[in-house]
C-alpha cells in the first residue's frame, strides 16, 4: 500500500519535542487534556514513532490564512 | 430576594446518592398505614387510615395536617404506606431482577463463576468507572452478565441450573414452573453483599430483594389533590383512583388468605394486585392493557407524570412560563422605525413597567394612578415598601393616591419608548430575539417594519410573534445595549447586513435612481414623507434627478464603488450618486454591499437611520408614481413569438437528431455514463438551452422596462425565469434531476407510444402559462408540483432538527481572548478562530481586502 502521508491532501504531521510541548502548553495555559486528540493508530503518524502523550503538530493549507497550525495529543485507541 | 432571611442558605447540597427504598425505610418515612379504600365519611371529612388521611397532608383550606399541624400552604405532605398481602415485582426493575436470577445460583445465590473471576471482574468494573465513567461501566457489566447467564452448573455448590425465562411483563418462569414473587424475593435475598458490585449494585444503598415490593409507599395527598367540580361533586386524582384499586384488591387478597380460599382464587387476586401496582407505577407497559377511567381515557400514573414532552421535566421544569409577555399576529408598518414595535392598546394596558416613586416623579406617576387600570395610560398595581401589592381599582384609587410616597413602586402601563424584547420562533440565531422600542398603536396586531422581517424570518401570512417587557433597570440596560436592533445589522455568519430593503423598497429606489427627474417641489415632498427634514443637500435647481434625491440620504464624505446587478458600475463620490442605479446588490438584504460600507465607516446608529430612510424613500416613491403589474407585461411582439417558435423547432430538431444517433448506436457515451444517460443529459441540455434562449429573446424585445421587468432587474422580486415561463414556455419538468420517466410500462402516459423519447412525452412543456397548458403538460406540471410540495413538507422538520442538534452541541463554544476557540471545559477546539482569526462581521465575507485597506489609509494621511 502506498504511504498516505505522501498524498497531496494529507497535511504535514510532525512530532513536537518535549521542550516544544512544554512551551505550547505554557502558551495556552493548558494541561495536555485540553488538547484535541489523535489516535495512536492514525495512519498519518505511523512513521513518527509516537507514544501516548506526545503532541503532533499539523500544518494545514488554508485558503484564507495561508497556513494554519493545529496540535493534537496522541491517545491510545478506545 | 437574596437578602431576605427566608431565603438564607443553611445547607448546601454536596452530593446526591441514589438507591432503593427498603421496606424499613418505607415504614420509617411513612406517617400512617393505609388500611381502607374509603376516602371520606358521610360528613365529607377524610377517613383515618383512608387514602386521603390528613396525616399525609391536607388539600382543604380549612383543615390542619395531623402530622405537622401545618395548613394547606405550610405542609408539604407526608408519605403513608400499605402492607401488601403478597409481594409484587416492581415493574421498573424487571430487567435487573431477570439478570440477577439468571446469573446467580438457584441454591446458594453466588454468581455462576469462580471466586477468583468474581474478584477480577469487580476490579475491572471499578477501573472502568474511574476511567471512563458510569456509562462505560454499564456497558462492561452488561458484557459480563451476558457471559455468566448461560452457565449450567454452579462452581460453588455444584447445583444444576435451570433456564429461567421472563414472560413479559412481570412473570418469571424456571423450566416450565412459574416462580412466584415470594420465590424470586427469596432468591434475591440469598445474593451476598460482596457479590453485588458485579451487577453494578452498591450494597450500601440497595439490596436486590427490595426490587420486590412488600410495602408500597403511598404518596402524600398534596401530590394528588382532588378537585371539587361546580356541581359540588368531588373528582379524585388519577393516582388516588389507582391507589384505591390497590388497597381494595389488597384487602380482598388478605381476606381470602385468612379464610383459606382455594389456590386459584388467591393466585388470581395476586396477579390482579401485581397488575394494579404495575400500572400505578407505569401505565404504558407494552404487554399490559392500560388502566382506564370510566370514560375510557387512560390514567396518568407516576411514569406518565415524569416522562415525555408534557411530563414534569420537559413541561414544568425545563419549560417555564413567563409574566409580562404578549403574543399576537404581526402586520407590516413601514411608517414606524426599524427598532420600534407597534403594540396594541389592549396589550399596553396589561403589560406593565415597575417604576419606583421618588420626589421627582411622584406627580407624574400619580397621573397614571388617577387614570386607573382601564384607561390608558394608567397603572395596574402599587407595591408598598413592605412588599404588599395592591391592585388599583376605582374604589381604592383615592386611598392609594393619598398614601403614595417615595419608596413605593408603581406598575404603570407600557408607554411609547419603553424597551421590549421581540421574538419569533424558531429562535435559531441571536437575531431572532431583539430589543425594540414600544410604540402604542390602535388595533390588535403587533406591528413591525418590513425591513426587519428578514432576521426574524417573518412574513405576514398569519405569523405570530412574542413580546416581553424587561422588569428591572439592569435588564433594560442589557437589552438596550446588547440586543438593540441596530447592534444586529451585520450578521456574524456572512458579514452582510441582515436588515435592508425588500420588495417595494428596492423597486422604488431603482425606479428613482434610474429614471426619475422631478420638479424640486416634488422631490422635497418625497424626502419629507420619507422622514428626511434636512434637505440642504438637495441641489437648488428647478428640476432634480432621482440620483440627487437619493444622494440626500448619504453622508457627505461617503465614497463607494460597486457593481449593480447587471454588472454596470455604481459610483458614489463624496455623498453623491454619480453613476449607476441602486438595486438589490447595493441595498438588499444579505447582499447590500453599500450598506456594509456604510456600516464600516459610520457605525451602527448612522447606518441604521440611513437604512430606515432608504427603505421609506423607496416605498414613498412607489406611492407617488405607482407600479402595476399588467397582464400585458407578459405580452410579446409578433417577431419575438416567431423567434421563440423557431427556438422550439430548432431544439426539437436537435433532440430528434440525438435520438436518431442513439438508436443507430452511434452516440458516444460520456465518461462514466451509459449511452442512455448520455442521451438524457444531452436532451436536457438542449431543452434548457431553448428556455434560456427564449429568455434572451424576451429581454431583447422589451423596448421599455415594464413593471415586471423592473422588479426582476432591480432584484426586488421574481427572476427572469418566472417571466419566461409566463410568456414563452414553461420548460422541462425535472424529477430528481432527470426528465419524468414514471407512469406506465415503457411510457409516461397512455397518450404516447411506447419507448418514445421525444421531449413532450417526458415532461417538456412548450406552452407558456399565458397560452395555457395542454392536458399532458398540465399533468407533468402537477407531478413536479406535488413532488416539490412533499419535499419541502418533509425536509423542513428534518433539517430543523438537524440544525437544532448542531446548535445545542455548539452552544457553549466560544472565542477566548487569546483567539483560541474553546468549549465549556476549556478544551481547545481551534487554536486560532476559524484558522485565520478573522471576524466575518468585520471583514468582507471572511476575507480581508488588504489592497483596499492600504488605499484607505493612504488617502486618510
Amino acid at each position: 500500500m502506498k504511504k498516505i502521508i505522501k498524498h497531496v491532501l494529507v497535511p504535514e504531521h510532525k512530532k513536537l519535542s518535549e521542550k516544544e510541548k512544554k512551551l505550547l502548553l505554557e502558551k495556552y495555559h493548558i494541561t495536555i487534556r485540553a488538547l484535541p486528540q489523535i489516535l495512536k493508530t492514525d495512519p498519518a503518524i505511523q512513521d513518527l514513532s509516537v507514544k501516548e502523550g506526545d503532541v503532533i503538530m499539523i500544518k494545514r493549507k488554508s485558503p484564507t490564512a495561508g497556513e494554519s497550525i493545529y496540535y493534537r495529543v496522541v491517545v491510545s485507541s478506545e | 430576594m437574596i437578602n431576605n432571611p427566608k431565603h438564607e442558605v443553611y445547607k448546601k447540597i454536596d452530593s446526591i446518592q441514589f438507591g432503593l427504598l427498603s421496606p424499613k425505610m418505607i415504614e420509617k418515612m411513612a406517617t400512617v398505614r393505609i388500611i381502607t379504600p374509603e376516602l371520606y365519611d358521610e360528613e365529607g371529612y377524610p377517613v383515618d387510615g383512608g387514602l386521603m388521611d390528613t396525616h399525609m397532608g391536607v388539600i382543604d383550606p380549612g383543615l390542619k395536617c395531623k402530622t405537622c399541624g401545618g395548613s394547606l400552604k405550610e405542609c408539604l405532605g407526608h408519605f403513608g404506606y400499605i402492607t401488601l398481602a403478597k409481594p409484587v415485582i416492581h415493574i421498573k426493575f424487571v430487567n435487573v431482577i431477570y439478570d440477577l436470577l439468571r446469573s446467580t445460583c438457584r441454591e446458594c445465590g453466588r454468581p455462576l463463576i469462580s471466586e477468583k473471576k468474581i474478584k477480577m471482574y469487580i476490579k475491572q468494573i471499578e477501573e472502568v468507572t474511574k476511567e471512563k465513567g458510569v456509562e462505560a461501566a454499564k456497558e462492561k457489566i452488561k458484557e459480563i452478565t451476558n457471559k455468566i447467564k448461560d452457565i449450567k452448573v454452579c462452581p460453588h455448590c455444584g447445583a444444576k441450573q435451570e433456564k429461567i425465562t421472563l414472560e413479559k411483563p412481570t412473570t418469571f418462569v424456571e423450566g416450565d414452573r412459574k416462580l412466584s414473587p415470594i420465590e424470586v424475593r427469596a432468591r434475591l435475598e440469598k445474593i451476598r453483599d460482596e457479590d453485588l458490585p458485579l451487577f453494578g449494585i452498591n450494597p450500601e444503598t440497595a439490596r436486590p430483594e427490595w426490587m420486590v415490593l412488600t410495602l408500597l409507599p403511598i404518596p402524600p395527598v398534596t401530590m394528588r389533590p382532588s378537585i371539587t367540580l361546580e356541581s359540588g361533586e368531588r373528582s379524585e386524582d388519577d393516582l388516588t383512583h389507582k391507589l384505591g384499586d390497590i388497597v381494595r384488591i389488597n384487602q380482598r387478597l388478605q381476606e381470602n388468605i385468612i379464610a383459606g380460599a382455594p389456590e386459584i382464587i388467591i393466585e388470581d387476586l395476586w396477579e390482579l394486585l401485581q397488575y394494579h401496582v404495575t400500572t400505578f407505577i407505569d401505565n404504558n407497559v407494552a404487554q399490559l392493557p392500560p388502566a382506564r377511567h370510566r370514560t375510557g381515557q387512560p390514567l396518568k400514573t407516576l411514569t406518565e407524570r415524569i416522562k415525555s414532552k408534557h411530563g414534569r421535566i420537559r413541561h414544568n421544569l425545563a419549560g417555564k412560563r413567563t409574566n409580562f409577555s404578549a403574543r399576537s399576529v404581526i402586520s407590516p408598518d413601514p411608517t414606524i422605525e426599524l427598532n420600534e414595535v407597534g403594540v396594541p392598546f389592549v396589550m399596553a394596558t396589561k403589560l406593565t413597567v415597575p417604576e419606583r416613586v421618588t420626589e421627582e416623579n411622584i406627580e407624574y406617576l400619580k397621573r397614571y394612578i388617577k387614570n386607573g387600570s382601564k384607561k390608558y395610560p394608567g397603572a395596574n398595581y402599587v407595591i408598598r415598601p413592605d412588599g404588599k401589592k395592591r391592585r388599583i381599582t376605582d374604589e381604592l384609587k383615592e386611598e392609594i393616591l393619598e398614601e403614595l410616597e417615595p419608596g413605593y413602586i408603581v406598575e404603570r402601563h407600557l408607554l411609547d419608548g419603553d424597551i421590549v424584547l421581540f421574538n419569533r420562533q424558531p429562535s435559531l440565531h441571536k437575531m431572532s430575539m431583539m430589543a425594540h422600542y414600544a410604540k402604542i398603536l390602535p388595533y390588535k396586531t403587533l406591528r413591525l417594519n418590513p425591513a426587519v422581517c428578514h432576521p426574524y424570518n417573518a412574513d405576514f401570512d398569519g405569523d405570530e410573534m412574542n413580546l416581553h417587557v424587561p422588569q428591572t433597570e439592569e435588564a433594560r440596560a442589557e437589552a438596550e445595549i446588547l440586543m438593540n436592533v441596530n447592534t444586529q445589522i451585520i450578521s456574524p455568519r456572512y458579514g452582510l447586513s441582515v436588515m435592508g430593503c425588500i420588495q417595494d423598497s428596492i423597486s422604488g429606489n431603482y425606479l428613482l435612481t434610474k429614471y426619475l427627474k422631478l420638479p424640486r417641489k416634488e422631490a422635497v415632498q418625497l424626502l419629507y414623507e420619507a422622514g428626511v427634514d434636512d434637505i440642504s443637500k438637495l441641489p437648488n435647481k428647478k428640476e432634480v434627478t432621482g440620483k440627487e434625491i437619493f444622494s440626500v440620504l448619504l453622508p457627505d464624505d461617503f465614497t463607494y464603488i460597486g457593481t449593480a446587478k447587471d454588472g454596470s458600475r455604481v459610483f458614489i463620490e463624496n455623498g453623491k450618486l454619480k453613476e449607476g442605479t441602486i438595486d438589490k446588490s447595493a441595498i438588499g438584504v444579505e447582499s447590500g454591499l453599500m450598506l456594509r460600507s456604510l456600516h464600516k465607516r459610520y457605525g451602527k446608529e448612522r447606518t441604521f437611520k440611513i437604512i430606515g430612510y432608504i427603505s421609506k424613500l423607496g416605498i414613498v416613491v412607489l406611492l407617488h408614481y405607482g407600479m402595476t403589474n399588467l397582464l400585458s407585461d407578459s405580452d410579446l411582439p409578433e417577431e419575438a413569438k416567431k423567434e421563440i417558435k423557431d427556438i422550439l423547432k430548432k431544439a426539437e430538431e436537435r433532440v430528434n437528431e440525438l435520438i436518431k444517433t442513439f438508436k443507430e448506436g452511434k452516440l458516444k457515451p460520456l465518461p462514466g455514463r451509459t449511452a442512455e444517460d448520455t442521451l438524457e443529459s444531452y436532451i436536457m441540455e438542449a431543452l434548457n438551452k431553448a428556455r434560456n434562449e427564449a429568455g434572451e429573446v424576451i429581454e431583447k424585445n422589451s423596448k421599455e422596462e415594464t413593471s415586471t421587468l423592473l422588479m426582476i432587474r432591480s432584484g426586488a422580486r421574481a427572476k427572469m425565469l418566472n417571466l419566461v415561463q409566463m410568456s414563452a414556455m414553461v420548460g422541462q419538468q425535472a424529477l430528481r434531476g432527470k426528465r419524468i420517466n414514471y407512469g406506465y410500462f415503457g411510457r409516461t402516459l397512455s397518450h404516447f407510444k411506447k419507448n418514445d423519447l421525444s421531449p413532450e412525452s417526458h415532461g417538456f412543456i412548450s406552452s407558456s402559462f399565458k397560452q395555457g397548458l395542454k392536458p399532458t403538460e398540465f399533468f407533468f406540471a402537477a407531478i413536479t408540483g406535488r413532488d416539490s410540495l412533499m419535499d419541502t413538507a418533509l425536509r423542513t422538520p428534518k433539517s430543523g432538527y438537524l440544525y437544532r442538534r448542531l446548535a445545542n452541541a455548539l452552544q457553549d463554544v466560544r472565542v477566548e481572548y487569546d483567539n483560541t476557540v474553546r468549549d465549556s471545559n476549556n478544551r481547545i477546539i481551534q487554536f486560532e478562530y476559524g484558522e485565520d482569526g478573522i471576524d466575518v462581521s468585520k471583514s468582507e465575507g471572511g476575507v480581508l481586502n488588504v489592497k483596499r485597506i492600504i488605499e484607505e489609509h493612504l488617502t486618510k494621511v
